[in-house]
């Protein structure tokens, strides 16, 4: 048929690939995506798994395998990652660490995910005075140095994992209200906002089924930014003494035991921070890259 | 004007190739036109015809993207195709000025207007800023700017957009130019300002015998102020000569199409939009063969789609299959 | 631009206010600070006087009005551990601090905004990638570990700087490090972003067109442009710095104020560690305010209006 053969190329031309393809082509196309993902989802498996994988109890202590150095510099497959001060395996705590980090920053995450974005969207759509106060405490909130005031508080109230993770939580809502607040102001301009208001849809139906859902994009990518911001804290107040409390096996508190046989051992910092330093960079990686990829000016 | 014969600006065969994603686009194909000392050369066609390409390629500030390529491009014995990068820069701002549309955004909003009009003289000449103040207030006044050297302090924020055109136009007259590109110059501005600012440029390039190349959309302006029109459609310059012919006798399809009711020099009102024709203009990626007017062309023929000569007596020429173009098409008399 | 100033400095006062509201409940978040304050063992008796002593007995508010007016003043009562002027301690180590904050500014502008620059100029080159891998990296290293890093390089294996202490020049070089490559990704970034914008604009055209070179049309006219919401931002991110100095002066066992605050929440004392975020806030507090005044003169567009 000579007729559909000269029409063919400009369908295609008109039709083009459909939004989910051009989204598998980005993601597939996101190195720092696919790297990101990869890891985190590689060490949330490690995290969920780590009574099968971890060779040894974390916690056990063995006073006569102190400081046994890892496999790569000439210690034995017995303990892959060598053994710290108190001679519990190193690596066995390295997984049990990564429960801690992933626990707290996705639940720190989503404490002030709630609250940062309750506060934005309410800011964004009245506007007026509960956005002057909500501006007002977002002000309030950055004036208050992070780490000084979750130390403070720790300090206080006792290191347990429960009060790290409240405190983290409710100091780290002002990016997400930021964030929230513009992305509901450019969201609620839109005609669909106008015209669902205009057929009588209540507050309430409007924000949950015409809001949010336009800017799910935006609070993903924070979400993930704030919990490697989480985890990042959590290892600072665990490294200087006022965080989750020992045994428990925290990175950052494994950098801290470390730091005493610096001198002799180096590997005992560099291992649980360059740990570490891979889940945050991954996290903030898939968040970049899912800021990439949603978002709608992209050029492929 | 000491050689009259010898031109100022002279182009031969200019073509400006793009690639692109899905092929290369010939944005600008085998331009040839010649510019005299004092002259006007006023370009016109419809948006997306190359006619900003086209200025930028003369001064040599086209994206990086861009391939120019032509057999020559001379000014006043510069070769503008193996000028240097600092050869260039000699010229730019000094002896070819160049004009843009946006007068809002085309001055840098971090510094007054004092600084940016001695700038401009003193990029070029070894002049004092005291010299270059008093330069920047006489053009000031001369482009019609009261209490000037008041001005002087003030930021481009601070100044309406016909105003700041004038600035930008006291800025292109501040080394004394031989050539002024002006792209669109006032199409940016509220209408009742546009023709002040369009007659103030015409004025001031005749009083101080700069040559100009205007692009423009208003015809009436052309037909007042050209010596020379081009016309151009999907980057060729289809129909080029006297303003006198071309408007008296337009040859090309496309010409006449423009000129629905032709203006005569003096006659036609200023203002006049150009004539807008039905159809589209094909895409210009890739291999583009024959005339492409064609698919708007009231008079095309087969043959259309073959290479098309250039046709016409020196200096007024025109592309198309007919030897006398739409004139013999249209039973005219030659 | 007056009003504009005085508008950010109500509205500074304001948030000051909150702050230090803020900073003083903390005392009460223990539930009974004099039982917190007489220790573990103490006796009933022995909380009752402690409580009287300190005027815990009377109602918060009042306590706090007492207390702001005191800190007003200079006057931040005395500290528990050391029994000395809470001011008096501060005073002495904020020196180091305000050093240090300001050493590490100075390196993120100084490698940020040219990194920034150099991106921009030529996107995707090597250069830029650079950069963006040093901004990534720079946003998820621990600056606990990198400071530790450094020790380990450069004190303790090539011997070329102390590995702790602030006697001389020397020492500071690593804190200044490590709390200033807290802050250049995001100034890098901002440069970037904002001299790819200003170099798309028409005015740098017209530069170009009047002949301008092409470092005067990137230092001249666009990175005038580019860095006016660069400084504003470096101002913002000093003050965040100094409450982040807290775990650099750590690692670097660096005396001052940050450290001052780590010992002194270690040690529950409560009367410096109050003043301390007070003060680290009216830091963040002011240097915005700061930004904001800056980024307005800066700015022609905003100085005249
Ligand atoms: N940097 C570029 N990259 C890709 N295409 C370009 C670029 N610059 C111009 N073009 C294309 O080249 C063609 C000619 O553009 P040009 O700006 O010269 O048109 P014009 O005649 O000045 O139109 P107008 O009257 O709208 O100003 C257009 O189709 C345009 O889309
Ligand atoms: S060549 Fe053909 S299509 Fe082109 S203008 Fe002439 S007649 Fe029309
Ligand atoms: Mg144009």
């Amino acid at each position: 048929m000579p007729v559909l053969k000269t029409i063919d190329p400009l369908l295609e031309e008109i039709s083009g690939p459909t939004p989910s393809q051009i989204l598998r082509k980005r993601v597939t196309g996101h190195s720092g995506l696919l790297f990101g993902v990869g890891v985190v989802l590689l060490l949330v498996i490690v995290a969920i798994l780590a009574p099968v994988l971890a060779p040894h109890d974390p916690y056990a202590q063995s006073l006569a395998n102190r400081m046994v150095k890892p496999v790569f510099m000439g210690g034995t497959w017995e303990h892959p990652l060598g053994t710290d001060h108190l001679g519990r395996d190193y690596l066995s705590r390295l997984i049990y660490g990564a429960r801690v980090s992933l626990l707290i920053g996705a639940v720190a995450a989503l404490i002030s995910g709630v609250i940062g974005t309750a506060m934005g969207v309410a800011a964004g759509y009245f506007g007026g005075k509960v956005d002057t106060v909500v501006t007002f405490l977002i002000n309030v909130r950055l004036a208050m140095p992070v780490v000084l005031v979750a130390l403070a508080v720790v300090a206080i109230l006792g290191g347990s994992l429960q009060v790290v993770i409240g405190v983290l939580g409710l100091l780290l809502w002002d990016r997400f209200a930021v964030v929230m607040r513009a992305s509901t102001l450019q969201v609620r301009r839109r005609e669909y906002v106008a015209a669902a208001q205009a057929i009588g849809a209540s507050t309430p139906r409007v924000i949950l089924s015409e809001i949010m859902p336009n800017i799910a994009n935006n609070l993903i990518v924070i979400v993930t930014l704030e919990m490697a911001h989480a985890i990042l804290l959590e290892a600072a107040l665990s490294f200087l003494g006022l965080g989750v409390q020992p045994p428990t096996p925290s990175w950052g508190l494994m950098v801290s035991e470390g730091k005493n046989m610096m001198l002799f051992e180096p590997w005992l910092v560099l291992i649980p921070g360059f740990v570490l330093f891979v889940l945050v960079l991954a996290i903030n990686l898939m968040g970049d890259g899912l800021r990439d990829v949603t978002a709608p000016e992209n050029r492929g | 004007m000491n050689d009259m014969t010898k031109p100022l600006l002279s182009v031969r065969g200019l073509t400006l190739d793009i690639p692109m994603s899905n092929g290369t686009l010939h944005a600008v194909r085998a331009l040839d036109f010649d510019l005299h000392r004092g002259e006007t050369l006023c370009i016109v066609g419809e948006s997306g015809s190359g006619k900003s390409l086209t200025s930028l390629a003369v001064i040599g500030l086209l994206e990086k993207n861009i391939r120019r390529n032509a057999t020559q491009m001379n000014f006043d014995g510069t070769d503008l195709l193996t000028a240097s990068k600092k050869q260039m820069r000699a010229l730019r701002g000094n002896r070819i000025a160049m004009i843009f549309q946006e007068p809002m955004t085309s001055l840098n909003p971090a510094y007054t207007i004092g600084d940016q009009l001695i700038e401009a003289l003193r990029l070029h000449k070894n002049v004092s800023r005291e010299k270059a103040r008093n330069r920047a207030i006489e053009l000031l006044e001369k482009v019609g700017i009261t209490a000037a050297a008041s001005r002087l302090g003030q930021y481009p924020h601070q100044l309406s957009g016909g105003l700041r055109q004038r600035v930008v136009i006291a800025m292109a007259l501040m080394c004394e130019p031989e050539l002024i590109i002006a792209d669109e110059p006032t199409t940016a501005l509220d209408v009742t300002i546009q023709a002040q600012i369009l007659s103030l440029l015409v004025d001031l390039t005749r009083e101080m015998d700069v040559a100009m190349i205007l692009i423009t959309h208003d015809l009436g302006v052309v037909a007042r102020v050209a010596d020379k029109v081009g016309v151009m459609y999907a980057g060729e310059l289809v129909e080029s000569g006297p303003a006198a012919d071309v408007f008296g006798k337009p040859l090309h399809p496309y010409t006449r199409g423009l000129l629905r009711c032709i203006p005569q020099p003096g006659k036609t009102e200023r203002g006049a939009a150009l004539g807008t024709i039905p159809g589209i203009v094909p895409s210009l990626i890739g291999d583009v063969k024959g005339c492409a007017f064609r698919t708007r062309c009231p008079h095309a023929v087969e043959a259309c789609r073959d290479a098309i000569p250039e046709r016409g007596e020196p200096p007024h020429k025109f592309l198309c299959v007919h030897p006398d173009g739409a004139r013999a098409a249209e039973g005219e008399p030659a | 631009m007056l009003p504009f100033i005085l508008k950010r400095l109500g509205l500074a006062v304001l948030v000051a206010l909150t702050v230090s509201f803020i900073s003083f409940s903390l005392l009460f978040l223990s539930g009974d600070p004099a039982a917190a304050l007489a220790g573990e063992t103490a006796s009933g008796e022995d909380i009752e006087a402690v409580r009287r002593l300190y005027g815990f007995d009377r109602p918060m508010l009042v306590q706090y009005g007492e207390w702001l007016w005191q800190a007003v003043q200079g006057n931040f009562g005395e500290s528990y551990y050391f029994k000395l002027p809470v001011q008096s301690l501060i005073a002495d180590r904020l020196s180091v601090t305000m050093t240090l904050g300001v050493c590490g500014i100075t390196f993120a502008l100084l490698t940020a905004v040219p990194l920034g620059v150099a991106a921009a100029i030529r996107p995707n080159s090597i250069i830029d990638r650079v950069a963006l891998f040093l901004s990534v990296a720079g946003q998820a290293m621990p600056s606990f570990w990198f400071g530790l890093i450094l020790i380990v390089l450069f004190a303790i294996q090539l011997g070329w700087l102390p590995p702790s202490g602030a006697s001389s020049w020397r020492h500071y070089i690593m804190p200044t490090i490590v709390l200033g490559y807290y802050a250049m990704p995001a100034i890098m970034r901002l440069t970037r972003a904002g001299m790819l914008e200003v170099l798309n604009s028409d005015y740098i055209r017209t530069a170009r067109a009047k002949g301008a070179g092409e470092m005067r049309v990137m230092f001249k006219h666009a990175l005038r442009n580019a860095i006016i919401p660069v400084v504003s931002l470096a101002a913002v991110q000093m003050g965040f710095m100094l409450g982040g100095s807290i775990v650099v002066e750590s690692v670097f066992a660096l005396h001052g104020a940050g450290y001052l605050a780590w010992e002194s929440i270690a040690r529950n004392d409560l009367p410096t560690v109050q003043a301390l975020i007070l003060i680290f806030s009216m830091f963040y507090i002011v240097f915005n305010f700061l930004a904001d005044v800056l980024n307005a003169w800066l700015d022609p567009r905003m100085r005249s209006s």
